[in-house]
């Protein structure tokens, strides 16, 4: 019930994710995060247009690369997040610690300011 | 109701009563016409006892022999054996008696005569029904439907065959006498032809029938020349009443246990070459059916090894064997897994010596390599080697997967073949079957433990939580916790700090089940010992989340709400760790929202950073004010279309009931998900904490 792919652009590397988030898809999410971060990747962005529901666990993956994003200079953003989903990062605190945008250029911009 | 025993006694006495009665009126008649006198009785009646005595001797034998379930052929056999000699001793001894009386008057007196033929054909008649009664008893040995019921219509007509003697006796030479005999004399040739008990007898019992049904049948002969001679010597001067040869049921019992005795004979004979094989059949039936017994015995897979490995080293008489059992499980601190062996007639340095030499690879865990059939996993090779000359094996499956070996060893080449390859296949997969139910059992053992401890933890973790929640006088209190699986991970308490200073918290720990069950203890543990130091909310979450970094897994974290109620100052402080927002309701302004704080669940932010992300925030209550603390079990609890109860409905069942007490609310609450979700288990751990001021 999930589908994950990545897109590369230029030096962005997009990680599209659809559908549901859950305790057992949780893992393809970290598994495709962790093979994004190997490929030495600096720029990571997250399609969550169509990102349906997230659980504790998805946020989980989440919440365990903020520290190792924040150590490797890689930068993120996360952009399209329905009001749903983005209420459950915004209650856990996330939304504090990674950078959530409405649109995929405004997540870009973002991550260019930071350079 | 007349017992067997009764019935027995009681034809052997008639029996005895009947033939005294019979010789009585033979011998009265005989006399009365000897001298021209009228008898007064008709000579039809000893006809008619003789008839009677017949019934009476096969009610007696039909019920004194074979009643008993498990009846011995051989015992059978015997018992004829024994009347039949018994018979001819006595009848021996009468003609030995006439023998010393020489030729005085006395012997050639016609009612001596008609005595000593009265004696002997009732001691033939005798035998003849013992004879008859065991022969039946050997014949419906493993009987069939069919068969039975041309035995009772042979019996029937053999009835019938007396009263016939008795109805038509003076015209017996005529009529119906000779076909009625001949079509009972086929009948008995006919069913002559069942003889399933033979091939029970193994080689010794087989010559010893043969030895009984020869004496057997010299009795028979002896007695019907006897009978005989007694009839055509002087049946010119005598005229015997109770002819034998005019009694249809008689000579068909002659004719029948004469057959009968000749076919047993001959198929015993046939059978003596074969009697090894049957019996050796019959020892791989005892085998196959020790292994299948070996799952309701309490045996373990080391002995249903054992029985296979001691079955098919004796059926197919193999000079040595051994089972191989694959040590599948690698333990720690051992380096490879090492095979046992169970061994028949070979030492283990033999078989690791046999099996360096003969291509017998274990590396790829499997015993047979090239030669391998793929299908039956089996292989029959030649041994070059100086004790054995050729070896049959099988590999020993359970589930597809091979968890032994068992190899046979002959000192002759070609010494197996594929007839034995078949058997010893039937006894592996028999003990594979037995050791598979083994491990199931013992798997369902397990299981039934591990239920049992899930019990326990459920049992401690639900003593976690509290019964009484500690409280002052200012407010009430209930709350509510249900776990989605046995032991969950959502954690509320309550601690009274001084008697006006009260600390509240709820938690829930990322993902649920056993997992979550420890941390949530843990998460008791800091409260617990943090609450003593009186610490502001935002300082309880920054030092929870020290305590938690060092243990939380890396993907997990916990959300929590921290809540000091001081009922001096009528003021709450509280702070909010990536928790649920708290739904307040002021009475004074009649107003019911979520409140909105700032804040990071813990665990996520592992460093000195945290106090940065959160805040300790203050509120004045006033009395009918309502604190409504919740799970995201709650929230996001889902109905059958996938939607969530969501923080809209929350509030709006809190706002119906904003007048009832916090348990009434609690009550209403928790119905309102159930119908909701429209399950009877909601998919998450949820909680709810209500606090009313008074």
């Amino acid at each position: 019930m999930i589908e994950i792919k990545t897109i590369p652009e230029g030096d962005i590397s997009t990680i599209k994710i659809v559908g549901d988030v859950d305790a057992s898809s949780s893992i393809q999410l970290d598994n495709e995060i962790q093979k994004v971060t190997e490929q030495k990747a600096t720029k990571i962005l997250f399609d969550c247009e169509e990102l349906n529901y997230i659980s504790s666990a998805g946020l989980g993956v989440f919440m365990s690369y903020i520290q190792y994003f924040e150590e490797n200079d890689i930068k993120t953003g996360l952009f399209g997040l329905t009001d749903k989903v983005q209420n459950v990062f915004q209650i856990l605190g996330l939304d504090q610690l990674l950078y959530i945008g409405t649109t995929k250029e405004e997540a870009k911009s973002h991550i260019d300011e930071q350079l | 109701m007349l017992t067997y025993k009764t019935i027995t006694r009681l034809s052997l006495f008639l029996a005895i009563l009947v033939w005294l009665l019979l010789a009585a009126s033979e011998l009265f008649i005989l006399f009365s016409e000897g001298h021209g006198l009228s008898a007064g009785i008709g000579r039809g009646v000893p006809k008619v006892l003789y008839n009677v005595f017949l019934l009476t001797l096969y009610l007696y034998y039909r019920y004194s022999i074979g009643k008993a379930e498990n009846f011995n052929f051989l015992d059978l056999l015997w018992r004829i054996f024994v009347t039949g000699l018994i018979a001819t001793v006595v009848s021996l001894a009468l003609k030995f008696f006439t023998f010393l009386l020489g030729t005085s008057t006395l012997v050639n007196a016609p009612l001596f005569i008609d005595l000593r033929y009265l004696v002997n054909l009732g001691l033939a008649s005798t035998f003849l029904l013992s004879t008859f009664t065991v022969w039946k008893r050997l014949i419906l040995y493993q009987k069939s439907k069919f068969l039975l019921s041309v035995w009772n219509v042979f019996e029937y007509a053999l009835l019938a065959s007396l009263a016939y003697s008795v109805l038509f006796p003076f015209n017996v030479l005529r009529g119906l006498f000779f076909p009625f005999l001949i079509v009972l004399i086929l009948m008995g040739m006919f069913l002559s032809a069942n003889m399933k008990w033979v091939a029970y007898l193994n080689f010794r019992q087989k010559w010893k029938s043969i030895l009984l049904i020869l004496l057997s049948m010299l009795y028979l002969t002896y007695f019907a020349m006897v009978l005989f001679n007694e009839v055509t010597i002087d049946s010119d001067e005598l005229n015997f009443i109770s002819d034998f040869r005019f009694n249809i049921y008689v000579l068909a019992l002659f004719s029948f246990i004469f057959v009968y005795a000749l076919f047993s004979l001959l198929v015993i004979l046939f059978n003596l070459p074969t009697s090894s094989v049957f019996e050796k059949k019959l020892a791989e039936v005892v085998n196959f059916q020790r292994l299948s017994q070996s799952i309701q015995t309490e045996q373990n897979e080391d002995q249903v090894y054992g029985i296979l490995l001691e079955s098919a080293a004796s059926t197919v008489l193999a000079d040595a064997a051994w089972v191989e059992v694959y040590n599948t499980s690698v333990e720690p601190g051992r380096l490879t897994p090492k095979s046992s062996f169970i061994s028949h007639h070979i030492s283990e340095e033999e078989i690791l010596n046999l099996k360096e030499k003969v291509s017998f690879n274990t590396s790829n865990k499997s015993l047979f390599g090239g030669e391998k059939d793929l299908m039956s996993h089996s292989l029959i090779i030649k041994l070059n080697n100086a004790n054995y000359k050729s070896a049959m094996g099988f590999e020993i499956n359970i589930q597809n997967e091979a968890v032994g070996a068992i190899i046979l060893l002959k000192d002759v080449t070609d010494g197996f073949n594929k007839e034995m390859s078949n058997i010893i296949r039937t006894f592996v997969n028999q003990a594979s079957i037995s050791i598979e139910n083994f491990r199931l059992l013992r798997k369902e053992l397990e299981n039934e433990r591990y239920k049992e401890e899930v019990k326990i933890a459920k049992r401690v973790q639900s003593s976690l939580l509290p019964d009484v929640l500690d409280h002052n006088e200012d407010f009430d209190i209930v709350a509510f916790s249900e776990a989605a699986d046995e032991v969950g991970g959502d954690y509320y308490d309550t601690y009274r700090i001084s008697p006006t200073r009260t600390a509240v918290i709820i938690g829930d720990v990322s993902g649920k089940g056993t997992s979550a069950a420890f941390q949530m203890s843990q998460m008791k543990g800091i409260f617990h010992s943090l609450v003593l130091g009186d610490p502001s909310p935002g300082e309880f979450l920054e030092k929870a989340n020290s305590a938690l970094s060092r243990c939380l897994e890396k993907t997990s974290f916990i959300t929590t709400s921290y809540f000091v109620i001081d009922s001096n100052a009528k003021q709450l402080s509280f702070a909010r760790a990536g928790h649920c927002p708290t739904l307040y309701y002021q009475l004074e302004s009649n107003q019911l929202s979520y409140l909105d704080t700032k804040g990071l669940g813990l665990g996520i932010l592992r460093g000195k950073d945290y106090r940065k992300y959160v805040s300790t925030n203050t509120k004045s209550y006033a009395s009918g004010d309502l604190i409504i603390l919740y799970t995201d079990g709650i929230t996001e609890a889902k109905n059958s279309l996938g939607e969530e109860f969501g923080f809209d409905r929350l509030q709006e069942i809190v706002s119906d009931n904003l007048k009832a007490s916090p348990r009434e609310l609690q009550e209403q609450l928790i119905e309102a998900l159930y119908q909701f979700s429209g399950v009877d288990t909601i998919d998450d751990d949820f909680t709810t904490l209500i606090i009313k001021f008074k």
